[in-house]
């Protein structure tokens, strides 16, 4: 080996800490840059391969009845591969073991065998064409029920209690988050999905020889919104739902979504990483190459060329990347694993196929070694150009200017070691720069790992504090008068009933049209709340229409005009209803109108179709039994259940999540305070030896070093706040589409939380320094010079 | 206390020896030296580069503890000392002068003497401890637009500005040509004249020893000569 190389492995030794510290931190943008990669192509490669093996379908419909006949006209529809109908119903299911009703969403099976949306066999069989009472479950519910093959249950079908059999269990394309109609997250334990043949499905529902859900294969070259269009024009007449794409099919828009924001993290993340390691690389080399002046000069001296100085100190920087790509790779294929398995559990896939993105590996380290290289020749740069006779002398000592800040400090009769940090950072200004930058990137990347629990608080407090305030939703199986109202009032425990009324709708302003869904709210209502953004109870004014601005967007229409809305269950009446609000509301994507407006326009009788209740909380057992025996009750959303369930998940992982986000992030700040206060210690130890001959106290000495670098981090800290809430706004724009929109909060704890967090990590880092410079040999110090 | 009692001499050390271990090599820096030294005395310390004499100011003014021996200023036993009181005993009693000034960069003269003048019990200002270095026309300068000669004169300054009992200087004119270290020379001087301040001055040229009141010459960690001087003369008279 060459005396060079081997002096730049004993440097590395030498310098193995800051070393480290550098690496940590480019390692961490190079893990998150591979591991999401590799999560994000694996599940897209999945999910790829199973919407592809399983057949599902590119277009879905809903529709009142139709014959079957309609479903060989949509696959004549141009553009249209495969077409299958099937008849679909929700059903109040009464599981053994579970004291309130689930939900259950029944699905018809072809006797010849689905052909789109192919459920995937994991045990036992399919229902049997010839035999009524058989079921196959899908396989989260049924894992969770221990409802093996073999088992019964009962449910309302249609108004009729029904014993079913278990044959089997099955996962589904068009599964792959269940999340029931209305939910906010999946409940395997209260939502379960149903196959079951078609002759049975059409005895139960009286549709022998009708469907009412027709799903689309599109051909390669299909126009989906011109198929779309051709689809409702088809279906208009048997009382269409409105076709949407795969865009609006619940699973796949979440998983989507998911994906979406797997790639914001690739994008946002990294960057962040990579310029912090860059300017550490340059401050440390910078510094090593300071130290290293006499020993340049004598190498030119020796008759060593620039380049091959140059060479030896970017060697040195290089094998930092080095370092720090073989972590970062080692980290991220550990972290995708983990975070494929979480996605396994969460999103239900039958199998995975696991693709590394070999992509992202080369890219990252491309941007780890381009990092670590730029970092290091700005600092190679400036050593090369003194003449070695120069460059053998120590360097003069720094000069210190008199500028009006300086006078400033001077009128402000600080102590001398006060007026030594401050000068210190104005001599300095660009190192204090980095350091600053560093400190508030890493506050910066808390703020944005953090707010995320703000924004699912804020969600949470406007869903359930604010909107709605029911423990309980009944939806009943058709419309009713508002005597159901008093009905519900009267079943027990029951404390106070309010009635709903929603209905599927088309808005359509011109050309642009919207699938949505129209709410109207009946007056004096305490439960189920129109809530804005800012918190305030809407009440939608006696005529007109109340949209969210999202909605009102995409439909280009604003307060004042005219929107065609299109009912798309009975009646069907179509109505122009005059837009009379916009609200800000982040979360909505339905049209609100006044109960009595809605039923004036409609020109009926008021009716309900949902009921909230709020429930004496230990009587809920009765009221349970109560809705199992009735009938006109299709499903129900237990709110109460639902926050339960959500505090109790998010409680779960918060702990993990935050120790996870916290680590990677104050890893920065660690870097940067931990390098920049050894390269303080390194230049200054004559100095601060100094001190303590004069007799400072340790302490006082400490106080020098360590009050630069936490004046420094507190002066981070609002930068870092301004930072974070400037990138986190961008992540949320990156990831909120028009039909998942992620509201926009940072809580004062978050500010603090981060803060505090940036805090204590400097500190740390900045205490491990000071420990060295207790150890310091005042004699030796003092004798020699740089 | 007995009247009778001659007044204690400001140090004494007893057998001191100081060895350093660089892995397996004994290095003896010191090999038992006895020294007294008395209050208002000027002591030229005179020896060949490696003879001891730093190592033996550095424990004389606590910045290093002997491997054996003992070591008294006044009544108090130097050698038992911990950190927290060696500390206490530099910031009260001891100012050092240093061959490379040792001054801070980010500090005027000024505020390189206040430095000290905060910390001290009974400190001169900062003006007059330059005054008496003939520095009080460049006091607001940093040290980067002093001379050498300047820089050292603000080091005095600083080490002279607590009035301390002993002023240990190591090499003070080391780094300086003979004309600035002559001032610099006068400077410790009359420090020492006007003060009372004992003083110790390190140094290598033989030329500097007339001006002390008694000169110790180490070899080897030993001292090997120890006289007073009959024929004290001013730092103008010395030239090298």
């Amino acid at each position: 080996m060459r005396a060079l190389d081997r002096k730049m492995l004993r440097d590395l030794r030498r310098i193995w800490a800051q070393t480290i510290a550098i690496a940590m931190v480019l390692a961490c943008g190079i893990m998150i840059l591979v591991g999401a990669e590799a999560t994000q192509r694996t599940l897209v490669q999945t999910q790829a391969a199973y919407y592809e093996r399983h057949r599902f379908a590119d277009v879905f419909a809903g529709v009142a009845r139709a014959p079957q006949s309609v479903v060989t006209e949509a696959a004549a529809i141009d553009g249209v591969a495969q077409a299958e109908g099937r008849i679909t119903f929700s059903a109040v299911l009464d599981i053994d073991g579970m004291t309130e009703p689930a939900t259950g969403l029944i699905l018809s099976l072809p006797a010849e065998g689905a052909g789109l949306n192919v459920p995937l066999l994991r045990r036992g069989r399919l229902p049997d064409p010839d035999r009524h009472a058989e079921v196959a479950l899908n396989e989260p519910f049924a894992e969770r029920h221990g409802l093996v093959p073999g088992s019964t249950f009962r449910g309302i079908l249609n108004g009729q209690l029904r014993e079913l059999v278990v044959t089997g269990w099955v996962l589904s394309p068009e599964f792959v988050y269940t999340i029931a109609p209305g939910a906010m997250m999946p409940d395997d334990r209260r939502y379960g999905l149903i196959w079951m043949n078609e002759a049975a499905a059409a005895a139960t529902m009286d549709m022998g020889g009708a469907v009412n859900d027709i799903t689309l294969r599109l051909t390669r070259d299909a126009d989906e919104a011109q198929v779309i269009a051709a689809l409702d024009a088809l279906l208009d007449a048997y009382g269409g739902t409105g076709a949407h794409g795969r865009d609006r099919q619940t699973s796949h828009t979440f998983l989507s979504s998911e994906l979406q924001q797997l790639g914001a993290m690739a994008t946002y993340l990294p960057p962040i990483f990579f310029v912090v390691s860059a300017f550490l690389v340059n401050m440390v080399l910078g510094r090593l190459i300071a130290l290293e002046r006499a020993q340049i000069g004598l190498f030119k001296a020796l008759g060593y060329g620039r380049t091959e100085i140059a060479g030896h100190y970017m060697k040195l920087a290089g094998l930092i990347g080095v370092i720090a790509v073989a972590l970062g790779w080692g980290f991220g294929w550990w972290i995708a694993d983990a975070m494929i398995g979480l996605y396994g559990e969460f999103f239900r896939f039958p199998f995975i196929i696991r693709d590394t993105g070999t992509g992202a590996l080369v890219i990252s380290a491309v941007l780890g070694l381009a990092t670590v290289a730029l970092g290091g020749l700005r600092a190679v740069w400036s050593s090369l150009k003194l003449p070695p006779a120069e460059a053998m002398q120590p360097p003069a000592p720094p000069t210190f200017a008199r500028g009006a800040a300086d006078r400033f400090l001077t009128w402000l009769r600080l102590r001398q070691t006060t007026m030594m940090i401050f000068r210190s950072i104005l001599r300095w200004p660009g190192r204090a720069a980095i350091t600053l930058f560093g400190v508030s990137a890493s506050v910066a990347m808390l703020v944005m790992s953090y707010f995320m629990f703000d924004s699912i608080e804020m969600l949470m407090d406007s869903v359930f504090g604010q909107a709605n305030r029911q423990q309980m939703t009944l939806m009943l199986a058709a419309p009713q008068t508002e005597q159901a109202v008093l009905d519900a009032l009267a079943l027990p425990g029951v404390i106070r009933a309010e009635g709903g009324y929603a209905m599927p709708v088309r808005l359509a302003n011109g050309h642009r049209t919207r699938l949505s869904a129209l709410q109207g709210h009946y007056e004096g209502a305490e439960l189920a709340r129109l809530v804005d953004d800012a918190g305030r109870v809407v009440t939608p004014p006696a005529e007109g229409l109340v949209l969210p601005e999202m909605l009102a967007r995409a439909l280009g229409i604003e307060a004042g005009q005219a929107l065609r809305v299109e009912m798309l269950a009975p009646p069907r009446t179509v109505l122009t209803l005059s837009v009379t609000a916009v609200i800000p509301q982040g979360m909505g994507q339905e049209a609100h109108i006044a109960a009595s407006a809605l039923f004036a326009a409609m020109d009926s009788a008021p009716q309900v179709n949902m009921i909230h209740l709020s429930v004496e909380a230990d009587r809920v057992e009765e009221l349970y039994a109560a809705i199992k025996s009735t009938p006109a009750i299709a499903g129900l959303s237990d709110w109460a259940e639902v926050r339960r369930q959500f505090d109790a998940t998010l409680s779960e992982s918060l702990l993990t999540m935050v120790a996870i986000y916290t680590l990677i992030g104050v890893l920065i700040a660690i870097g940067v305070v931990y390098n920049a206060a050894r390269i303080q210690l390194s230049e200054r130890s004559y100095e601060l030896a100094s001190l303590r001959v004069l007799g400072f106290s340790r302490g006082e000495v400490a106080f020098v070093l360590v009050g630069e670098m936490m004046l420094l981090t507190l002066l981070a800290i609002p930068l870092g706040w301004a930072l974070g809430y400037q990138v986190a706004a961008g992540m949320v724009e990156a990831i909120s589409t028009d039909v998942i929109q992620i509201p926009f909060a940072i809580s004062r704890r978050t500010y603090a939380m981060a803060a505090l967090a940036v805090f204590l990590a400097s500190l740390a880092s900045v205490l491990m320094v000071r420990r060295r410079l207790d150890r310091v040999d005042l004699a030796m110090a003092l004798k020699a010079r740089d | 206390m007995n009247i009778a009692t001659p007044p204690l001499p400001i140090f004494r050390a007893e057998g001191v020896t100081r060895v350093y271990r660089t892995g397996s090599v004994e290095v003896w820096a010191l090999r038992g030296v006895d020294l007294a030294l008395n209050e208002g005395e000027m002591v030229v310390l005179l020896g060949a580069s490696g003879s001891g004499k730093s190592t033996l100011v550095n424990i004389l003014g606590g910045l290093d503890l002997p491997s054996g021996g003992r070591v008294h200023f006044r009544d108090r036993e130097l050698t038992e000392a911990d950190d927290r009181a060696l500390t206490a005993f530099r910031r009260d009693h001891v100012g050092f002068v240093f061959q490379f000034y040792n001054l801070v960069p980010s500090l005027t003269a000024r505020e390189n003497v206040a430095l000290v003048t905060e910390i001290a019990r009974d400190p001169m200002t900062p003006e007059e401890a330059l005054d008496r270095v003939g520095l009080a026309p460049r006091m607001d300068h940093f040290p980067a637009e002093l001379s050498g000669g300047e820089q050292q004169r603000v080091a005095i300054a600083r080490a002279i500005a607590k009035r301390p009992d002993v002023l240990l200087c190591d090499e003070p004119t080391g780094a300086l040509d003979s004309r600035t270290g002559v001032q610099v020379l006068e400077a410790l001087h009359e420090v020492n004249r006007d003060l009372g301040t004992a003083t110790v001055l390190i140094t290598h040229n033989a030329a500097i020893q007339r001006i002390a009141h008694r000169v110790v010459v180490l070899a080897d960690g030993r001292i090997v000569r120890d006289e007073a001087n009959p024929d004290r003369v001013l730092p103008s008279e010395v030239s090298w």
